[in-house]
């Protein structure tokens, strides 16, 4: 099952895996507004209106629940909070999804008696279920289905957010995230882990949760964040409501900006450090999607003045008065696999004969393993420790509420040959680029009075921006699509919304609510 | 790492390969059993990572018994099977295969086309004024050149667009006899067919016919250099399923990209951005 996730384009070889799978007898689903390149693979194709995510899970799991295919010994052995699991989702009936997803009963009916009886089956999802305000909400409405089901733990089945990009796992599992240290070690609730770090690093790690971006916004917006270090990211254009995160950048004391590129957020800086390209030009290590930790390398000698991040950022320690001499990317690991268990049995010797190794690897006897939760299904009660819990999530629309005056439904995604903002993909000439547009059913196309390729204003309530329409005939009516691939010359993100997700504070990039304004016609044109 | 094996154990068969006896697990096939010996064949068509189509007919063996020559890249072993892969009428049928492969189509980029011809004395000049493929290259977009001159039809490239791969097919062989070749669909030209520029069929071609623009030019500007050229494996920067990219770099830029084909993850194959899309990296300012 492949929700919210357009593997085709998005991740292409994993998605030559997945067809692997179809030319093999699996049964593919996948759940997406758009009927996408990779729905045009599928069995069935779920075309679920954006955002309505949980009202078509919990519905699935209704079915599941109420034709008795629940899977009844792994859930009284390993999870706890049916019970009001099942009272919640028991209004979700096929009729009540059937309204407020767009999707055919039947569709939902074949999705959950297919998924139940499957000897095997996975749930994939990519942005689609985690660019909404409520994200962690849809992401357990997922882990529900496959507690449901004991899709979980087992070779060959479980749950599998595809990652983005080439390190995001990586960034996550080193502490780049508010409230872990290395290896997810608690930063809050394991004193222990804390003590550990204190003594290696001869300073005390201070006991509470960061913020996270868009805490980091918030706190910008307060007065109380004006110092701003960015390495390797270009908030000035990835940032939903755009507006609002320049005014905010630009209102910073100090802006620093580490990058391979003079992005359009290093162009608002105080100070640039220009940086070397970590897979080609530094030697380091990236975690994939599948928790595999593999080795990158330098290949080539950077250009300039740039520097690797490493000694960049010893150099600056040592400014602030810590020597820490120059680290190599080999001594920075190892210091890592002494803190972190899970990484502990990773040396860069065993990474290069095994061709990578998938976490936890806690020593360097144990091959690292291929799947997690596997104890779920252990025999021992101890074993198995801790109950997954079943959680309560309701459906809830997104913010950006459709009205008359903004009737359309404006989601964002990427496309095959293009990446984020472009600051890396634009250094390549795609026969298949065609730049920036406003993708919209033909049907739409005749009711608004737009012609493909005219350009028109798409207008949120925050911001507008000037566009070519493309008719693209994936899209259903009410429903139009855009990426953030070239914000130099159409900058999507003043359309978007910045309305996050309490809990993970993702803001809600799949679900902005657009009108389209013909322009005047100019003379001549 | 560990793998989780699904299938049932495979038995194992016992065969005679130019008077070596040896015993391999039933399936494998006889170019896999010659090789588990050692024995060299010369293969053109096949690649570990696609379905053979025994279309090259260079890695021909005499199975004892059989009437006809067998392609020993498909021919499963068999548990008795007495096979020859050295004897006069192997040597013959490969240097004859040789000879009218070479003699119609440009295969001097072929690295394994020299080696081939000087071990089966082929000539290919010996049928004089022969009929050949010679046409321009098509340069159509810049990622990459199709020199159809170059091109002996072994079908890789259609495989690694279709079915054993990206499965998009956009080409196919079109025409018969000393007219086919490959093409896309209806013949359009390339920036108007189905395909996606994941050069995949770069990846598999054993000729040269389709390259990378990065290498063609150098080789049109005379500056195309393997022995200045090293490798170096680093990971994909694009999205997180970790493809394995092999950076071919020649005077600190890189000229082409491949992957392995025994890689887990990619098993060979690329997508758009990790074949092509590296060249933010060397978009340097003339100093």
């Amino acid at each position: 099952m492949l929700w919210g996730s357009n593997a085709r384009e998005t991740h292409p070889i994993f998605f030559h895996h997945v067809l692997k799978g179809v030319r093999a007898g699996a049964r593919l689903f996948v759940v997406d507004p758009r009927r996408t390149a990779s729905a045009q693979w599928a069995d069935v194709w779920l075309g679920l209106d954006v955002g309505a995510d949980i009202a078509l899970a919990n519905a699935v799991a209704r079915e599941i629940l109420h034709a008795g295919l629940e899977n009844r010994a792994f859930i009284e052995r390993a999870t706890t909070g049916l019970d009001a699991y099942a009272a919640c989702v028991e209004p979700y009936t096929l009729e009540r999804a059937e309204r407020e997803t767009g999707v055919p009963a039947a569709a939902i009916r074949e999705l959950a008696h297919s998924f139940a009886r499957a000897d095997r089956a996975q749930i994939c999802w990519t942005l689609g279920i985690t660019e909404h305000h409520n994200a962690v909400d849809n992401v357990l409405a997922l882990i529900n289905l496959a507690l449901l089901t004991g899709h979980v733990g087992r070779y060959g089945s479980g749950l599998n957010p595809l990652r983005g990009q080439n390190n995001v796992q990586g960034g996550g599992d080193m502490g780049a995230i508010p409230n872990k240290l290395p290896g997810f070690q608690d930063i809050e609730k394991d004193a222990t882990a804390r003590a550990k770090f204190d003594a290696a690093w001869g300073v005390a790690v201070p006991p509470t949760y960061g913020w996270h971006l868009s805490d980091m916004f918030a706190g910008m917006e307060r007065g109380e964040l004006t110092h701003l270090y960015v390495i390797g990211e270009n908030p000035a254009q990835s940032e939903a409501d755009a507006h609002r995160a320049l005014a905010l950048l630009g209102g910073l004391e100090q802006l620093v900006v580490q990058d391979i590129f003079l992005t359009k957020t290093a162009a608002m800086a105080d100070v640039v450090l220009p940086a070397t390209a970590t897979w080609c030009e530094a030697e380091g290590t990236v975690t994939s999607s599948e928790r595999r930790v593999q080795r990158v390398r330098k290949a080539l000698e950077p250009p300039g003045q740039a520097r690797d991040d490493i000694l960049i950022i010893c150099d600056l320690a040592r400014r602030l008065g810590h020597d820490w001499g120059d680290v190599s990317a080999e001594q920075a690991w190892n210091e890592l696999r002494s803190l972190s268990p899970m990484h502990a049995g990773m040396s860069y010797r065993r990474l290069e004969e095994l061709g990578g190794i998938h976490w936890p690897c806690y020593d360097e006897q144990h091959p690292g393993e291929q799947f997690l939760h596997s104890r779920l299904w252990a025999e021992d009660p101890a074993a198995r420790g801790t109950l997954a819990p079943f959680s309560v999530v309701e459906q809830e629309p997104p913010v950006d509420e459709l009205t008359p005056e903004f009737p359309i439904r404006l989601t964002t995604g990427r496309r095959l040959d293009s990446f984020n903002t472009g600051v890396q993909t634009a250094g390549y000439r795609s026969p298949m680029r065609r730049g920036e547009s406003l993708d919209l059913s033909p049907e739409d196309g005749e009711r608004y009075g737009v012609a493909d390729g005219e350009v028109v204003r798409a207008r949120s309530r925050r911001g507008s921006v000037e566009v070519p329409i493309r008719f693209d005939e994936s899209l259903r009516p009410g429903l139009a699509f855009m990426t953030l691939h070239f914000g130099d010359d159409v900058m999507t993100n003043l359309l978007t919304i910045d309305a996050t997700d309490p809990k993970s504070g993702t803001a809600e990039f799949k679900a902005t609510a657009i009108r389209i304004e013909k322009l005047p016609a100019t003379v001549g044109a | 790492m560990t793998a989780i094996p699904v299938g049932p154990p495979r038995r194992l068969v016992e065969l005679t390969i130019d008077g070596q006896t040896t015993r391999v697990p039933e399936g494998t096939t006889v170019l896999e059993a010659c090789r588990s010996l050692g024995i060299d064949t010369p293969t053109l068509c096949y690649l570990e990572n696609l379905t053979p189509v025994n279309v090259c007919r260079v890695c021909v063996v005499e199975v004892e018994g059989a009437r006809v020559l067998a392609p020993a890249c498909s021919r499963k072993a068999e548990a008795g099977m007495v096979i020859q892969t050295d004897s006069e009428r192997v040597r013959l049928s490969r240097k004859l295969v040789l000879e009218l492969l070479a003699s119609s189509v440009d295969v001097s980029l072929a690295p394994a086309s020299p080696g081939y011809l000087e071990r089966y004395q082929a000539d290919p000049d010996r049928f004089g004024d022969a009929a050949t493929v010679a046409q321009p290259p098509k340069i159509d977009n810049d990622l990459y050149v199709r020199d159809y001159s170059r091109c002996i039809l072994c079908y890789k490239c259609v495989e690694a667009c279709g079915v054993d791969a990206q499965n998009t097919f956009a080409i196919a062989v079109a025409g018969r006899g000393f007219d086919a070749h490959i093409s896309t669909e209806f013949d359009v030209p390339l920036t108007e067919s189905a395909c996606v520029y994941c050069g995949n069929c770069i990846g598999v071609c054993p000729t040269g016919a389709l390259m990378f623009r990065s290498e063609h030019d150098m080789r049109e500007h005379g500056t195309w250099d393997e022995t200045q050229q090293t490798t170096v494996d680093t990971i994909c920067p694009y999205c997180g399923v970790g493809c394995t990219l092999e950076l071919h770099v020649q005077d600190n830029e890189i000229v082409n990209v491949t992957s392995p084909l025994d890689h887990s993850v990619t098993s060979g194959h690329l997508c758009i951005k990790g074949r092509f899309g590296w060249q933010f990296v060397q978009n340097r300012p003339s100093p």
